[in-house]
């Protein structure tokens, strides 16, 4: 009953996120919107685990849960630096060809 | 309880997929994009496809998002809107999707253990896979005692390998592509800017 009432509610917030990833007004917005609905993923796929009685998939929760905070820092990273390779603001003209 | 989050996932598939057909910012598009992917993945673990769900999240969510906010960076975040009609474009799509479904009509009843797929060599593989009582694991093919990778990496090594040549092949692609235009953008921006201080003048 417990697993039910919470796959519900992830399933709303799942709902709502979707929302804000779709209205969001600033590229903000949305990164939160998609960094929420990573974390709902999460929590899915341990409540399908435990309810249909397999909780074994709740490592292949914890490494969703790595990557999408891996994948969220890539994203802000690249609005902020234009590029992933930057290591922080370019200091100059460094080019080398 | 299961079918109504089935349901409720490939209703929000829905939403995304359409969504992401009518949003014109594309930045808006690849964070879609990217929701699509945990859905998708979300989806594939109801079904049990554990590796696939795993392979589509790090490379659906993951990589492709910030391969896609590679491309938007070069093109610009407003799509075009196109002057031409839809309708030839849908018609044809809805008569290839309602010949796919047509098709499934002639597939075998989904999950039954008479399946052909069932009776062909996975009894096999499985009888020269597992040791059975009494009998020493000399007697099998395959040393591997994971069955999953016995198939993948000995029954279907040909394939493996073509795989992963053809994998091979296309990085060495890409990274021809994105040398050949860093050096062209080189040349092109030291030819014209001379020597200015703005960092993103590059790019």
């Amino acid at each position: 009953m417990m697993v039910v009432g919470a796959s519900i509610a992830v399933l709303v917030t799942m709902g709502m996120a979707m929302v804000r990833a779709l209205l969001g007004p600033t590229v903000y917005d949305r990164v939160l919107a998609v960094n929420m609905f990573g974390t709902k993923t999460v929590l899915t796929i341990a409540l399908i685990g435990f309810f249909t009685g397999r909780p074994e998939f709740l490592d292949l929760a914890l490494a969703y849960g790595l990557l999408n905070f891996i994948g969220t820092i890539a994203v802000l990273k690249f609005f902020q630096f234009g590029s992933l390779g930057a290591s922080g603001p370019p200091p100059g003209e460094t080019e080398s060809g | 309880m299961e079918s109504v989050v089935d349901l409720a996932l490939l209703g929000l598939l829905a939403v995304t997929a359409i969504a992401v057909v009518r949003v014109r910012n594309l930045v808006a598009v690849v964070m879609l994009m990217g929701i699509y992917s945990f859905l998708s993945a979300a989806l594939f673990v109801v079904l049990d496809a554990v590796d696939v769900a795993f392979t589509e999240v790090a490379v659906g969510a993951g990589v492709s998002t910030i391969l896609a906010l590679g491309t938007v960076a070069l093109v610009g975040t407003r799509q075009q809107r196109h002057a031409k009609s839809p309708v030839i474009p849908l018609l044809i799509v809805l008569v290839t999707g309602g010949m796919l479904v047509y098709g499934t009509y002639d597939l075998p009843r989904w999950g039954q253990a008479d399946n052909p797929i069932h009776g062909h060599v996975a009894p096999e593989y499985l009888a020269d896979h597992v040791p059975l009582a009494g009998q020493d694991g000399e007697a099998l093919e395959v040393h591997i005692p994971n069955i999953v990778t016995t198939v993948l990496a000995s029954y279907r090594g040909y394939d493996t390998l073509g795989e992963t040549t053809v994998v091979f092949a296309a990085m060495v692609g890409v990274l021809l592509l994105f040398v050949g235009t860093g050096g062209r953008r080189g040349a092109s921006a030291r030819g014209a800017g001379g020597g200015d201080d703005d960092p993103d003048g590059a790019s």
